[in-house]
């Protein structure tokens, strides 16, 4: 080892190799930026001009939905999406977390691989399917409900809740079972070590230290669930009427398909409208929750 | 210096401890005298942690451990029937290696202790945070940002903030695995001082690989070797005249 190594580049500039590479690299990303300006602006584009025309605030406010009578006002299913999706993530958070919890701290290794193998398996199951066991089992079961409340029997919100639940919940429960394991057992130690039971370790350390990847696991659901309109077509009633939690509801997500084959001229228009309302709550949603995530980070106190 | 109370706090007998196949405390007795500070010195793997751990029940975390013998705390048998072990760890609170503050504000950290233990009332909360983060030298470093996240603070600070976090919960006891060795000169003489201010009200039993350290702040030296405690006896002793040729080999660095 007499000789040392120069360290001067042998050949000068990048090669062309990494040069073409540099180029792809690019021009995916500029892609993906192309798609969502591209779509974006076609949205406002398609739905802006009925918005317009009906005017903004009897589009959103507007508690009709009669497109025959060119009354287009969408408030109901803005209301039904948000009590459906808030609904829904209320039940699944805390389910979503104890069973995180289940399979992070408490359960036997080989349990807790069993239920997460099917909890994967929930995950992959396409909607429809989930939107037929509704219909079949968890509707005619409400059907008792209503029935023994003198109400009319139909599909209803918390049906469409329960089967979101169902849907969201395995997301919910992945994500927050790695946040969990990913606290450093320095902090569950040093509880032990205070005299904390096992339990308190958990949901007063563990827990709030997991805080940014639980809510993290709650964007992906309520994406997820706000997104949402086949399985909720077939449980749901979908009348275009403001929702209690027996009756009958329809979102904005399942107007579009429930309307679209049959709908044309303004209708049409319409449902374009209701496309942009969509888009333009999930961006707010998705914003909120990344703000309020940026200043109660991780490491704010309780 | 020898300790001013020669009361024995806590004492071991005939204490063995197996990870599964693996013995790593063989048969240790000694006793730990109050309002004293005793040091555990030995090679890295000779047990120390170990034996630290088995003094407040933390190995009951690890499924493959086996303990047969008694540590007899106050009268009562820390492995005996009917043991709760969050009073225990109450009592024999523990400071790790590397400071661990949760991620929480340092009010809440110091809190953490009393709450978990049934303390509610916020005016109490208070006194117990100023109180602690006083005795652990740490009060005017912080008393203007308690809401402020722990994990904010420098290394030593973070230590000293677990050593008040220690002291909320009114320990009688504790338990310090080299709890310096991941600080800088600085922030270690501040916490040995800590620890010396310490002994006036608590009885201190700490690991280091620092001799100096052992010899400046401990009244008893216990030297560890492969699981056995080799040498017991006043700090002085030790290092002044070891019985054993092997502690005189470890703490003159002849050995490990
Ligand atoms: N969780 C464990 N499972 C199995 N063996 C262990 C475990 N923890 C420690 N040991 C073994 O027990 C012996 C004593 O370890 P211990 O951590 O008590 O040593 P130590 O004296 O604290 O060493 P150091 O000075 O490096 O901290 C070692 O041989 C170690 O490998
Ligand atoms: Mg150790």
């Amino acid at each position: 080892m007499s000789e040392t190594q120069s360290i001067i580049a042998v050949r000068k500039g990048k090669s062309g190799v990494e040069r073409t590479m540099n180029l792809l690299f690019l021009l995916c990303g500029l892609t993906a930026v192309v798609c969502v300006v591209f779509m974006t602006l076609y949205m406002v584009v398609a739905g802006g001009p009925i918005i317009a025309k009906v005017g903004f605030f009897d589009f959103v406010f507007g508690r009709t939905w009669n497109p025959e009578n060119s009354q287009f006002g969408i408030f109901p299913m803005i209301v039904s999406s948000i009590a459906a999706t808030g609904g829904a993530v209320l039940i699944a958070l805390p389910c979503g977390v104890l069973v995180a919890v289940f399979l992070a701290k408490l359960a036997p290794d080989r349990i807790a691989a069993a239920l997460r193998a099917l909890i994967d398996l929930l995950a992959g199951i396409p909607s429809v399917v989930y939107g037929l066991l509704g219909a079949i089992l968890l509707v005619p079961l409400i059907f008792n409900l209503q029935t023994a409340l003198r109400l009319p029997t139909s599909g209803n919100l918390l049906a469409a809740m329960l089967i979101l639940v169902i849907m969201i919940l395995p997301t919910i429960i992945s994500v927050s079972e790695t946040a969990i394991r990913a606290v450093p057992k320095e902090y569950e130690d040093a509880a032990l070590a205070l005299g904390s039971t096992r339990l308190q370790s958990i949901f007063k350390v563990s827990i709030p230290a997991a805080k940014s990847g639980i809510v993290a696991g709650i964007v992906l659901g309520t994406g997820r669930a706000i997104g949402e309109a086949m399985a909720v077509i077939m449980v749901a009633g979908n009348a275009a009427i403001m929702p209690t939690l027996l009756g009958p509801v329809r979102l904005l997500t399942t107007s579009i398909p429930i309307e679209w084959a049959y709908s044309s001229g303004t209708h049409r228009d319409a449902l374009y409208g209701i496309g942009l309302a969509l888009f333009v709550m999930i961006m707010a949603i998705n914003t909120i929750f990344r703000k309020t995530l940026k200043k109660g980070g991780a490491f704010d106190d309780g | 210096m020898k300790g001013n109370t020669e009361i024995q706090k806590l004492r071991t007998e005939d204490l063995h401890l197996y990870y599964g196949d693996v013995h790593a405390l063989k048969g240790i007795n000694m006793d730990v005298h109050s309002r004293c500070i005793t040091a555990l010195i030995g090679p890295s793997g000779c047990g120390k942690s170990t034996f630290l751990k088995t003094l407040n029940r933390m190995n009951d975390t690890i499924p493959s451990v086996k303990i047969t013998g008694k540590v007899i705390l106050d009268g009562e048998d820390v492995y005996g029937k009917n043991v709760d072990v969050t009073v225990l760890r109450k009592k024999v609170g523990m400071v790790f290696q590397s400071p661990n503050p949760f991620p929480m504000s340092i009010y809440d950290n110091i809190a953490y202790g009393p709450r978990v233990h049934g303390q509610k009332r916020r005016h109490e909360l208070d006194e117990i945070v100023e109180r602690s983060l006083t005795s652990a030298a740490i009060w005017d470093e912080v008393k203007d940002r308690l809401k402020k996240p722990a994990l904010g603070l420098s290394g030593g600070q973070q230590q000293r903030l677990c050593i008040a976090r220690c002291l909320a919960t009114q320990p009688e006891i504790l338990l310090m695995d080299e709890p310096t060795s991941a600080l800088d000169p600085i922030s270690t003489s501040k916490i040995e001082e800590l620890i010396y201010d310490l002994k006036k009200e608590y009885s201190i039993v700490i690991v280091t690989h620092n001799m100096q350290q052992a010899a400046r702040v401990s009244d008893y030296t216990a030297f560890f070797l492969l699981g056995e405690l080799i040498e017991y006896d006043t700090t002085n002793a030790i290092f002044s005249s070891p019985k054993v040729q092997q502690t005189e080999n470890y703490i003159t660095g002849r050995f490990g």
